[in-house]
């Protein structure tokens, strides 16, 4: 896939060493899954990994393009599962987000921040200037002398307003919630999703906190 | 006077008049409920137990049983789903930071419903909170207006009302009468704090006093303390 910013390039666009034959048509078979994570804490990584020897199991089945883990942006070709964790809270948050729908079959929200902008979202209820003097101008652990002031630069991501649920931005398909969700109702929603059944979140590994 | 109903097709005996969520349980059917609570008046505010009762739906607690009654539980069960999301996307439900989670009955309601996320936008309305009292404090962003603590807390002595309702709409807040409040003893607080379903009422200097995993309903989940009864 070709980032749509023409200055912009992809890591899968740099040159490489190929893969050897026999892993590549390996990993083409195989369901391919794009991960990412906006505006969130990884703990949804860390829980995705918690899934322990299931991962074993899952990875026989599915390839990761792209993970929170490799923090590459932009999805090398089109896959059938997009795994997002955290918010919306900033234009390139937009952008990544818009991104991943365009080129993934499936969307989940994985999280309290993708499902309704957890914790990043309790600056909802205070206005944005207000954040920016807390964290830049009246915050206690800056150093002495250097100039206070909010930092501003054109590649730096304008912040939105408020924290957004990603679904409040692009079409979410499922949604684990969960801070973070247990590895094991990580799991059953991707294996129900590899295996062609319909997603069943149970009520006894559904939480919120 | 005994009458005969039936729950899901599932034919019922139950005295004439018995509270229908109360002939449901105590017949294994679960009917989520959240402000009503067992024993005490029927408040009917949150509507989350209703159920269709001779084709029309209505909320479980407020229903006398009666001869021929027929009722489902299962077909407005979406609508119960959306009741309850209205209610997260309403207030400030940010479950891992409050002090109530696994001890909260509108999330373990959410768990029984089945809800990953609210179909409405998130409102995030920002509410002053209530801290003068010495011992009590309100999280109003949290209120779900169940209206408990307005019938169910009143002044010891004098009988009057501590929590009222103040404002209408969308500006309706929970205020506490802080003269009353001072009043109160530790072993109220303590009650009216585990009287609110969610987190808006707490006692001051007591919050995460549980592990995760020995929380209330992490113990014994709300559908077993329905169906089972509460002392079990």
């Amino acid at each position: 896939m070709k980032p749509k910013n023409p200055r912009e390039i992809a890591s899968h666009e740099l040159p490489a060493t190929p893969l050897d034959a026999a892993t590549r048509a390996a990993r083409e078979e195989k369901i391919q899954v794009a991960m990412i994570a906006l505006c969130g804490c990884w703990g949804c990584t860390l829980s995705f990994l918690d899934m322990d020897e299931n991962l074993l199991r899952l990875l026989e089945k599915v390839n990761i393009t792209r993970s929170s883990l490799t923090d590459i942006k932009r999805i090398p070709h089109r896959c059938a599962i997009g795994f997002v964790e955290g918010g919306v809270a900033n234009d390139e948050n937009i952008e990544t987000l818009e991104h991943f729908r365009e080129n993934c079959d499936i969307l989940i929200s994985v999280g309290a921040c993708a499902v309704w902008g957890g914790v990043p979202a309790m600056r909802n209820m205070v206005p944005l200037e207000d954040c920016f003097r807390e964290a830049y101008l009246e915050v206690p652990t800056t150093e002495p002398r250097a100039p206070k002031r909010i930092p501003w630069h054109p590649d730096i991501p304008i912040i939105t307003d408020r924290v957004y649920p990603c679904h409040e931005v692009v079409k979410m398909d499922y949604f684990i919630p969960g801070c973070p969700p247990d590895g094991e109702a990580i799991f059953k929603v991707l294996d129900d999703l590899v295996n062609g059944r319909e997603v069943d979140l149970p009520t006894q590994i559904n939480r919120y906190d | 006077m005994s009458v005969n109903i039936t729950i899901d097709g599932l034919a019922v005996r139950a005295d004439a008049g018995d509270t229908l969520v109360d002939v449901a349980a105590d017949n294994g059917v679960y009917i989520p409920t959240l402000c009503y609570q067992r024993g005490r008046p029927c408040l009917g505010t949150c509507r989350v137990c209703s159920v269709r009762v001779n084709g029309n739906v209505m909320a479980a607690c407020t229903v006398p049983v009666a001869d021929g009654m027929e009722v489902e539980v299962n077909d407005p069960a979406d609508m119960r789903k959306a009741l309850v999301e209205l209610l997260f996307a309403e207030g400030n439900h940010n479950c891992p930071s409050c002090e109530k989670s696994g001890r909260c009955e509108l999330q373990v309601v959410g768990y029984e419903v089945g809800m990953m996320v609210s179909r409405f936008p998130y409102r995030f309305p920002l509410r002053d909170r209530e801290t003068r009292p010495k011992k009590i404090w309100l999280e109003n962003d949290r209120c779900i207006f169940c209206q408990r603590c307005v019938e169910f807390v009143r002044d010891r002595e004098t009988g009057r009302r501590i929590f009222s309702i103040d404002h209408r709409g969308s500006r309706s807040r929970i205020v506490m009468d802080v003269a009353l409040a001072d009043r109160m003893s530790d072993q109220q607080v303590r009650e009216a704090a585990e009287l609110c379903p969610v987190g808006c009422i707490l006692q001051k200097g007591l919050g995460y006093n549980d592990p995760i995993g020995r929380r209330r309903f992490e113990v014994r989940r709300l559908r077993q303390r329905v169906l089972e009864g509460e002392g079990q």
